[in-house]
């Protein structure tokens, strides 16, 4: 059984910007692979090149591993290879606003907590964090808080996805083969697969 | 007593399999599709664990992303998209997946072959490693896209973890003018609801505009409800739905097959139904639409000139001015008339036949701009076969437009189809992302097919409806 997420403490990155896609996250030619390993080192490659100002570029938040972001993060393409790339970066856990619902699934998967903020207390974390990049950030999902210094912000996350990281059941594969028997009964209701005889 | 669901609770209620400990919804997938790009991790999970597809025949394959459009030969010039394709080969081969390969007139774009094979059927809930899956939707099928470890719960049990969206009815009546197409009404949809609108939400699309599209234009509708933030859209089944799939390799065969289509056709939403949201719009308001930015809700009518950046609310502003400075474009400007390099007709979005009809009727008799490399792509080797035969292949190629194979090709840069440096390319393809199409400082206009062909003609953004 992969292990209980109550809390993750990191310091942080910001990028508080919205509507980033997956294919910023991590552009498609780095897709060309058989397996996730390497990825890490391309986050957000072609975003870096063009602003030697990004976040990634900056040594300071090199260690970050508590992203802090805006609306609509990862949106675009279902590729799993973004938070894969992410994860192997060092990121442990997204603050957002809000995120996009496929990207938030193969966060789920990996351990990866995904956690909503209001747009103020975002700006007010981005802030801090850009202000001290050794400010210890804590996502707890048990107060449903993120802590830094003497800021304290309220966070949501749906009840389903917050549960299983908190009990330990992100390894949503185990459970569903244990529910094989189960699955043979709505298949036995499904009129496709019974030629249609219903 | 009358059953009040809409068609998105009725087939989730069907396929739902029980609660699991977190309160999500163990769900049948009815049909998974896999590809090249999405699949090798999930099957190196299986090995790991020493699973095996649990149900093999529910699972097919293709190839499409990483395949050369123009010269075909194995080896792939490209050794790692060589490596990608042996290594679905072996594990379709090792777990007893069918598979539709390059030798196989079955293979395109995953989002083309399932409908034309009659593999998308209305009722069932369909999954695939790719977000563009919404567009099986488009024949009452409740279908999303996933991630390639939720590819690998889905060889292995044939389910899903998955939280119940909302349902949102978006209804479109009216009568679409000339030259306004299928993909102008869902940029339209995308542009009033925005890039993150339908988080949380399946989107029905409903109304006389729906109901009297074809099949292909519904798909092309469903195929960007995930650009409106909408993980899967549909449309009630109707006598198209069942016109289309008639007489398709695996659709349901002789009575089997009117048994089947009473069904799909009982799985309509209840005209009592209730919906968590509705919006409506008016079809005359619905203009050729072009993107201009960055992400697919950043459109305009082609006759509209852009927006300035002081009309979106306060905290879009930063993400607007970014667009612009991107995209190298003046707020304000007139769109109509900006310089093209590139056109590209093709993408699971609007690489079917009626795709390339629509955009061969602009293009018959007349000739693409100089300078200008414009290509159409095929979305699968059966729409490329059809269009030939129709001698659409000879109208292009006249005009300068070069005929490809079927691939996903320059909708998303993963072959040898790519923009380079800043050039600006006229799209039918889904999505204007930074870099989308293989240049990292590329530049996408999203448009109709039509349109495109419009483009490509002009070398510049052009209203279709002058060339009608």
């Amino acid at each position: 059984m992969p292990q209980q997420i109550r809390s993750i403490t990191g310091t942080g990155v910001p990028l508080l910007l919205d509507d980033i896609d997956t294919d910023r996250i991590i552009p498609a030619r780095f897709l060309r692979c058989v397996t996730f390993d390497g990825l890490g080192e391309h986050s957000f490659e072609d975003d870096r090149q063009q602003d030697p100002g990004h976040p990634f570029n900056k040594p300071e938040f090199r260690e970050g591993s508590v992203l802090v972001a805006g609306r609509n993060f990862g949106c675009g393409s279902s590729r799993e290879h973004a938070p894969q790339a992410l994860m192997r970066w060092g990121i442990k856990a997204i603050v957002a606003e809000s995120f996009a619902e496929i990207f938030f699934g193969n966060c789920g998967a990996l351990g990866i907590p995904c956690v909503r903020a209001s747009r103020a207390d975002l700006e007010k974390l981005a802030s801090a964090v850009a202000a001290d990049p050794t400010l210890p950030v804590t996502v707890d999902l048990d107060v449903l808080q993120v802590i830094a210094g003497p800021l304290t912000c309220s966070i949501e996350m749906p009840d389903g996805p917050r549960k299983s990281l908190m009990t330990g059941n992100w390894d949503f594969l185990g459970q569903l083969l244990e529910g094989a028997d189960a699955v043979k009964t709505t298949t036995g209701k499904l009129p496709y697969m019974s030629g249609f005889k219903a | 007593m009358s059953d009040r669901r809409s068609l998105f609770e009725k087939v989730w209620d069907l396929h739902s399999v029980r609660q699991l400990p977190s309160g999500q919804t163990q769900l049948f997938i009815g049909l998974h599709l896999i590809h090249e790009v999405t699949s090798p991790q999930a099957f190196a999970i299986l090995r790991d664990r020493g699973l095996k597809v649990s149900y093999p025949e529910r699972t097919v394959a293709t190839v499409d992303h990483i395949v050369p459009t123009d010269v075909q030969l194995r080896p792939f010039a490209d050794g790692l998209a060589e490596e990608m394709m042996s290594a679905i080969e072996r594990n379709c081969r090792d777990f007893g997946v069918r598979l539709f390969d390059l030798k196989d007139e079955r293979q395109g774009v995953v989002h083309i072959v399932g409908p034309e094979q009659g593999l998308t059927q209305p009722g069932m809930t369909i999954a695939c490693g790719d977000s563009h899956t919404s567009t099986h939707g488009a024949f009452g099928a409740i279908a999303f896209g996933i991630g390639t470890s939720q590819v690998a719960d889905v060889l292995a049990t044939q389910t899903l973890a998955m939280s119940r969206p909302k349902v949102r009815r978006i209804e479109v009546n009216g009568q679409l003018r000339a030259g306004v197409f299928a993909k102008d009404v869902i940029l339209h949809i995308i542009r009033k609801l925005g890039v993150q609108g339908g988080v949380g939400y399946a989107y029905e699309y409903a109304g006389e505009v729906f109901d009297r599209m074809s099949m292909e234009e519904r798909m092309t509708v469903c195929n960007m409800s995930i650009e409106g933030g909408a993980r899967c859209g549909y449309i009630n089944p109707d006598q198209t739905t069942v016109d289309y799939l008639k007489g398709r390799p695996f659709a349901p065969q002789g009575a089997e097959f009117d048994k089947a289509a009473a069904w799909w056709l009982s799985l309509a939403s209840s005209p009592d139904a209730t919906f968590d949201d509705r919006v409506s719009y008016d079809a005359a308001d619905i203009e050729p639409t072009v993107t201009w930015g960055i992400n697919p809700a950043q459109s305009v009518g082609v006759s509209e000139h852009l927006p300035h950046v002081a009309d979106f609310p306060n905290d879009e502003q930063k993400g607007i001015g970014e667009a612009f400075q991107y995209m190298g474009l003046e707020e304000g400007a007139e769109l109509k008339g900006l310089k093209i390099n590139v056109a590209f007709i093709g993408s699971c979005t609007n690489g079917r036949i009626s795709d390339l009809r629509e955009a061969a009727a602009i293009v018959r008799g007349r000739k693409v701009a100089p300078g200008i490399k414009a290509l159409v792509v095929p979305g699968s080797q059966l729409v490329r076969k059809q269009a030939m035969a129709e001698g659409l292949d000879k109208v292009f190629e006249e005009a300068g437009f070069e005929w490809r194979g079927a691939g996903c090709s320059m909708c998303l840069a993963m072959n040898p189809d790519k923009l380079k440096g800043r050039e600006i390319c006229a799209s039918s393809s889904n999505r204007n992302f930074k870099g989308r199409q293989g240049s990292p400082t590329g530049r996408t206009l999203l448009m109709s097919p039509a349109m495109v062909a419009a483009a490509a003609l002009k070398g510049e953004v052009a209203d279709v409806r002058e060339l009608l």
